[in-house]
């Protein structure tokens, strides 16, 4: 019952959020900021974490798939699979809903206990609109741009560990990476990436606008945020993966 | 002028207000007094919107707003302003820029004229030269008149304090009942005051509702409030020392007078 409650909240409130702005001028200078703050600023932590995770795939792989029966270049084919079709987007995605829904929710819901949002209400702005509508398209946008980031990272750091280490050769690395590629799988990441961004910035909005108290509140409500997000994106996953791929 | 008309509000089946009316004049600062809890910030947010009451009438300048469709809300609420008990500064936006703020979203002028506006407002609240301070540089007082200059810089017809003078020493508290009292004057504005200070009814409160457990319970002037015979209001009035004094001193000063008759 208390989650249908919430789905009912979810999509009122997601209406409200999808008006037409109030000034043109006003939105589009929300949205740059929104994009520096959700986009840019999270450039590092994605560019960070896929070179070490493409690093360390790639010495995984290597160590695991020794048999003469399997060729050395697989080890460059599966890293590049696993990083485009699952790390660059779905893994990428759960660690962004920690960092930029954790975000949303808290500076949404430190504004409404501090009455910001009644304040826009009372001039006659619809804060939904000015607040989430701006943070849903921004980070939408951008995050197309992280994901191929993180694919990028990952295949050079795999690429570095080729160079640096004797688990594989450059050239085998090389072969491997381009084996079998189906440029498909980069859209369809992508896509998904998109996807999980509105999840993640809907529902932190969400629970950001719904709060009501003060500063314990707003903790639950970033909690909140970053535990439904991982689970609505792993069930998505689930779904596209069916849908898409099979 | 703000009419309310048997306005009731409940949370979770516990009534918070019953049935008040009360009549809000144009140009006059009217105050809503009361105790923590009696029901004053319902009423004042089921007047400007923020809740909707469960039944009554609420008129501004008899057009009732519970029978509005949201574009007439959207355009009635483009007149009001409102400063909140926290002053509800936005806080990524520098002082100048909240003031800016509502120009930005509503005002048809040039950029440069709404720059002149917001900057006349800070003017006139004391607060030339601050501008590009954010609301985490300045003090209360401060953020208390910001909120004011952005309250007034659309103009509006009806302007909204909740608890203006909470958390401010009582001179701060002195200047910033006198700004709101001199602007209602200047703007010819239906300005509501919720408050539990005293010193705030005594010095502004040319109309005075007093609430309690949900009920409005007394009506009038601050010259009225001292000689009211309503029990609940003279606890509320003579809870603080200096009041008890000051009614002890009228009294016999009265005394004096009479036997001097």
């Amino acid at each position: 019952m208390r989650a249908l409650q919430e789905l009912g909240k979810y999509t009122l409130l997601m209406i409200r959020a999808f008006s037409v702005p109030e000034r043109w001028s006003v939105f589009f200078r929300q949205i740059s900021k929104e994009t520096y703050k959700l986009g840019v600023d999270s450039v590092w932590i994605v560019v960070l974490i896929s070179i070490f995770i493409g690093a360390v795939l790639t010495i995984q792989v290597s160590l695991n798939i020794q048999s003469p029966l399997i060729p050395t270049f697989t080890v460059g084919y599966v890293a590049r699979e696993i990083l485009i079709l699952e790390f660059s987007s779905t893994i990428m995605c759960l660690i962004l809903a920690g960092k930029v829904g954790s975000n949303i929710a808290s500076e949404i819901g430190t504004m409404r206990v501090t009455e910001q949002i009644d304040a826009l209400e009372i001039m006659g702005v619809n804060s939904a609109s000015y607040l989430i509508l701006p943070k849903i398209i921004a980070f939408m946008a951008f995050i197309p741009f992280l994901v191929i980031l993180s694919m990028f990272f990952g295949i050079m750091a795999g690429y570095g560990i080729a160079y640096s280490s004797n688990v594989i050769t450059v050239s085998t690395y090389e072969y491997g990476i381009q084996y079998w590629f189906n440029p498909f799988y980069i859209g369809y990441s992508i896509f998904k990436g998109v996807l999980f961004a509105f999840i993640i910035a809907s529902i932190a909005s969400h629970f950001g606008y719904q709060v009501r108290g003060g500063a314990l509140q707003v903790g639950r409500a970033s909690t909140n945020t970053v535990v439904m997000s991982s689970v609505f994106i792993l069930i998505f996953d689930l779904i596209l993966t069916q849908l898409m791929l099979t | 002028m703000i009419e309310v008309r048997n306005i009731c509000k409940s949370f979770d089946g516990r009534p918070i207000l019953k049935n008040v009316s009360a009549i809000f004049e144009a140009g006059k600062t009217n105050l809503i007094i009361g105790r923590s809890g009696s029901g004053k910030t319902v009423l004042v947010k089921n007047i400007v919107g923020l809740m909707a009451p469960e039944s009554g009438e609420i008129l501004y300048d008899t057009k009732n707003t519970l029978t509005m469709n949201p574009k007439q809300t959207k355009m009635l609420r483009r007149e009001m302003g409102m400063l909140f008990q926290g002053s509800a500064l936005f806080d990524s936006m520098t002082v100048l820029e909240n003031v800016l703020f509502p120009l930005t979203m509503f005002s048809q002028e040039k950029i440069k004229e709404q720059v002149c506006r917001a900057n006349f407002c800070l003017e006139r609240v004391n607060l030339s030269g601050v501008g590009h301070l954010f609301p985490s540089e300045i003090s209360g007082g401060m953020m208390k008149r910001v909120a004011i200059a952005r309250a007034i810089a659309l103009r509006p017809k009806y302007l909204f304090c909740d608890e203006p003078n909470s958390g401010l020493d009582p001179q701060t508290s002195m200047l910033i009942d006198e700004l709101i009292s001199d602007i209602t004057k200047e703007y010819m504005m239906t300005t509501i005051i919720n408050t539990h200070d005293m010193n705030s009814v005594m010095n502004h409160g040319e109309k005075v509702i007093f609430i309690s457990e949900g009920q409005k319970v007394w009506e009038g002037t601050k010259e009225e409030i001292m000689d009211s015979s309503n029990k609940d209001l003279n606890e509320f009035v003579f809870a603080s020392d200096l009041f008890k004094k000051v009614k002890l001193a009228e009294n016999a000063i009265a005394k004096e007078n009479r036997v001097a008759d």
